[in-house]
């Protein structure tokens, strides 16, 4: 199982002191905190996508990049990856050049996003919005499968003969978390690609998580991807800890008070019974989180969101400090007991290079000389069988008739 | 016997409250109508004042405390509802709007409604056809021609002098009735996590479904 944090990258005032970071005070501290997570035992680093303030993450693969260069072991994701104004080619781009700077440590999650008026501002319609997410994915999908990719749909100019790269590290495609707190049609969407589903679970009762989670694994088994429970299933979480239960509720109730998404509603304690919000003892976070299981079934990857509403740095790796050494150590043995031997782990790319090529040597893809276009017949690539008419190397000349570059 | 299911939802700010008063008498007609038809009749009475945190809170954070739940739950499932306002400022109380606004925009389709409101004075009777009765023809209910207007003076004897408040209640409620005698809303069930047909379709290939 993976323990992980993701951030919404919100830049808020600290409700106690007034004080507002700058972008870059605040992007710099994001950083820290992802290279913090991997030094405290954290699997996971997600970082949301957003194109208005007061958030800064408009860029999220550049974050992730510099996240990879700096750590070793940390999975880099997202939460969640725009699918419905994104351009799906340079998604399929972008990615899998990450995959090949991180060494394969990227995993992806999909979502629609909160903010109407992106839309508009990438030329696409709100209205259209699940189409969108349907259409774009099956683009995606296919960019990171096929070498060379003929396409038209309702959304996108058409592609003849367009070749995604580079090619995914080893020929394996980034995995993908579809999130969605309440379109029944994701989950079919996630189930139906043998895909992750992901569940905000932070601002929603827990009777809500459980019905999405299970509609999404008995699709999963209607689409014969495996049984129900081995879906891949990931959830959200949040919290905040001091050794005394008290000082927790104490110290966070300001920032929950004033916090950009449920500050000013509801109470605290109406919102932490309500929701899986924790604010307690360790101990109080490890009961609570092992009662996810209760009522998702076993699942692959915990993510909390420990960074927001203004909460400072210094007290967020103070946070980051209590999961990697109370928390998560506790929750990995517990989570571990019980748990049937056929629940597969959330995939990584070693696990699906493992599946899809055994002990075999994974693919590398290497291109032909430059034809000058890929609209040719075949594959720009040397390991795939060229039809007899495909010219490799020039397109005109001597060169265009050359054999011998055939494989 | 078939068993009929009817709320009522009370936006009266005040305790005791002369629309709550309004909204038992035309549930009181409502459910002797039915009753003589032969329906066994459940009522379930909400006043949307116990649920007004709640309420402000969901439009906040867009889900709902369980007790708000269960009223979204009984509305959404209901052979009939019977909606009650005080008029302010020329419209439905704010509290009554902020309930419509969270309930989901499907829920009330082919829903029966029976309108009320109350009032100062006999001169705000038409914000039921401006203002309460668009508010359900958009979210595809039914309002019964009938709605039922009470001015302070009503709760004298004679009212306007041409139908008597207790006239207009039982011609609304008569037309409410036959409708909920009709419809079989409250055993039709709505699964909001049901996929309303496979994903297929969308994109040209899961599956051919």
């Amino acid at each position: 199982m993976q323990f992980g944090i993701f951030t919404v990258t919100d830049i808020t005032q600290d409700p106690t002191t007034g004080r507002t970071p700058s972008e870059h005070e605040r992007i710099k501290a994001t950083l820290t905190m992802a290279k913090h997570a991997e030094e405290v035992g954290l699997d996971v680093f997600a970082l949301g996508e957003h194109h208005n303030p007061p958030f800064w993450s408009s860029s999220p693969t550049t974050t992730l990049a510099h996240v990879a260069g700096q750590t070793s072991t940390l999975q880099l994701s997202t939460a969640t990856t725009l699918i419905t104004t994104n351009d799906p080619v340079k998604i399929a781009e972008d990615y899998s050049m990450l995959q090949h700077v991180s060494d394969g440590r990227v995993d992806l999650m999909l979502g629609r996003g909160n903010t109407g008026p992106v839309y508009p501002w990438f030329g696409q319609d709100i209205r259209q919005g699940l189409p969108l997410a349907l259409e774009n994915y099956e683009l995606l999908h296919r960019l990171w499968r096929e070498d060379v990719v003929d396409w038209s749909g309702q959304f996108r100019t058409p592609l003849q003969g367009f070749t995604a790269t580079p090619r995914p590290l080893d020929d394996v495609p980034p995995f993908v978390w579809h999130g969605s707190i309440r379109t029944p049609e994701i989950a079919d969407q996630a189930a139906f690609y043998g895909d992750g589903f992901f569940a905000n679970h932070i601002f929603w009762p827990a009777s809500h998580t459980q019905r999405m989670i299970a509609l999404y694994r008995q699709r999963f088994e209607h689409h014969g991807h495996g049984t129900a429970a081995q879906a891949i299933v990931g959830l959200g979480g949040q919290v905040f800890m001091r050794k005394n239960s008290q000082d927790a509720v104490n110290e966070f109730r300001p920032y929950f008070d004033n916090a950009p998404v449920y500050g000013h509603g509801p109470s605290l304690e109406d919102f932490t019974q309500q929701t899986p919000l924790t604010v307690g003892s360790p101990q109080e976070v490890i009961d609570r989180t092992l009662g996810f299981r209760d009522y998702v079934g076993d699942y692959q990857r915990q993510l909390w969101l420990m960074d927001h509403a203004g909460l400072p740095l210094k007290t967020v790796l103070e946070q980051l400090d209590l999961l990697g050494e109370e928390v998560v150590p506790v929750l990995r043995k517990e989570f571990a007991k019980n748990r049937p031997a056929d629940v597969p782990d959330a995939p990584t790319h070693a696990s699906l290079v493992k599946a899809k090529y055994g002990d075999e040597t994974p693919r590398q893809a290497t291109p032909n000389a430059n034809r000058g276009d890929n609209l040719t017949l075949g594959s720009p690539y040397q390991d795939t069988a060229v039809v007899e008419a495909a010219k490799p190397g020039s397109a005109f000349g001597p060169a265009a008739t050359r054999k011998e570059f055939v494989r | 016997m078939t068993t009929k299911r009817i709320v009522v939802i009370s936006a009266g700010l005040s305790t005791p409250s002369s629309t709550r008063q309004l909204a038992d008498r035309l549930g009181g007609d409502a459910v002797s109508l039915l009753q003589e038809r032969g329906f066994e009749v459940e009522t379930q009475v909400f006043e949307l004042r116990d649920l007004a945190h709640d309420i402000t809170n969901h439009l906040l954070m867009g889900f709902a405390p369980p007790k708000l739940q269960a009223a979204l739950d009984a509305v959404s499932s209901a052979d009939g509802l019977i909606a009650v306002t005080p008029i302010f400022t020329t419209s439905y109380a704010g509290l009554f709007k902020s309930f419509i606004d969270v309930i989901d925009p499907q829920a009330l389709t082919d829903l029966p409604v029976l309108i009320g409101a109350t009032g100062g004075t006999p001169r705000h009777s038409l914000a039921i056809d401006y203002a309460i009765r668009p508010l359900f023809t958009y979210l595809h209910a039914i309002p019964v021609t009938t709605g039922v207007f009470a001015a302070t003076s009503d709760w004298g004897t004679e009212g306007d002098g041409v139908r008597s408040l207790p006239d207009r209640i039982f011609r609304g409620a008569k037309e409410f009735a036959d409708l909920v005698e009709r419809t079989d809303r409250s055993e039709l069930v709505r699964d909001p996590f049901a996929l309303d047909r496979p994903v297929g379709h969308l994109v040209g290939g899961f599956t051919g479904e």
